[in-house]
């Protein structure tokens, strides 16, 4: 078990595996956003309360699960990278930061286009679902932003790691906001107890395009985890060896 | 024209599909643009000092 993780865990193995992994990840995810984006616009009938307005559902909520998903992948590998001081982990949260900075914008920017016509207002301040995820968008612009002004790497992952780490209450915060609060914003409707509340002919378009964002994200990710292990690891000999291969590495 | 219209809610759905386009685009673009920069600058940096050797 352990000889695994540490397989997984060194540089070169991961890089490669990440190269073959990126595309399988990349075309199911696609194929599911494709059938969400059609079903979703086209196939889904309109809510009896919001009209065709809904239908922005499908983009807000996926990306709005990714903003989170991101941010516990970026203070859990910064956390692993701290504790047992794996490069790797410091990598991957790195990695991650811009992806879930771009799906938290995407999140607040859908969700506010969506609460023009609904709540008649693009942004309400007092409201702790907005709020909170605001902050996040904030926190992913600070750990870069702390990253890109530390040169010492070393230091650089330090730091930002305990930011991220610190950073994850707001996570929780902007999870169960909705229900310590009153809020504009609607309570759980697919983690419900009692199963979603939704009827199918809506639900399953936006499953599907929940999980086509994923694996999107994470063909993106392993991606960008290879361009900053390639980076991180560009003195060593394993690199110098595969750009100087005739079969080169990218 | 109904499904360009959406009830009147057209500008705002397709705004957020085209948003969510532009986004994931704009990230595919970043990623592959990033690693041919990091990979073209070791390269150059691995073969000047192949060369000097």
């Amino acid at each position: 078990m352990w000889k695994f993780f540490h397989q997984m865990a060194s540089p070169p193995h991961f890089y490669r595996l990440a190269g073959i992994l990126s595309p399988w990840l990349a075309v199911p995810g696609l194929a599911l956003i494709g059938y969400g984006v059609y079903a979703g616009l086209f196939l889904a009938p309109m809510d009896y309360q919001q009209g065709d307005a809904f239908r922005i559902i499908y983009v807000h909520v996926p990306s709005a699960y990714l903003s989170l998903m991101a941010y516990v992948i970026m203070a859990t590998a910064g956390g692993i990278g701290l504790i047992w001081r794996i490069k790797l982990a410091h990598a991957v949260a790195a990695a991650a930061a811009p992806l879930g900075a771009a799906f938290t914008f995407l999140a607040l920017a859908t969700g506010s286009i969506w609460g023009r016509p609904m709540w008649g207002t693009w942004w309400e301040w007092g409201d702790p679902r907005l709020t909170s995820e605001l902050i996040l968008l904030f926190l992913y612009f600070g750990y870069m932003a702390l990253r890109g002004a530390i040169d010492d790497t070393a230091k650089a992952d330090k730091a930002s790691a305990v930011l991220a780490l610190v950073g994850i209450v707001n996570v929780v915060i902007v999870h169960f906001s909705v229900e310590w609060w009153s809020s504009l914003h609607q309570g759980q409707t697919l983690m419900k107890k009692g199963g979603p509340g939704m009827d199918a002919d809506m639900l399953y378009p936006l499953l599907a395009m929940i999980f086509g964002f994923k694996l999107l994200f994470g063909s993106l990710l392993l991606r960008r985890i290879r361009t900053e292990v390639l980076f991180r690891e560009r003195r060593t000999k394993w690199v110098r060896d595969m750009i100087l291969s005739p079969e080169g590495g990218a | 024209m109904d499904a360009i219209q959406m009830g009147n809610y057209g500008a705002y759905v397709w705004s957020c599909f085209g948003l969510a386009f532009v986004i994931v685009l704009f990230a595919e673009w970043r990623a592959r643009l990033r690693h041919k920069r990091v990979y073209q600058e070791i390269e150059i940096r691995i073969k000047a000092l192949e060369e000097r050797e």
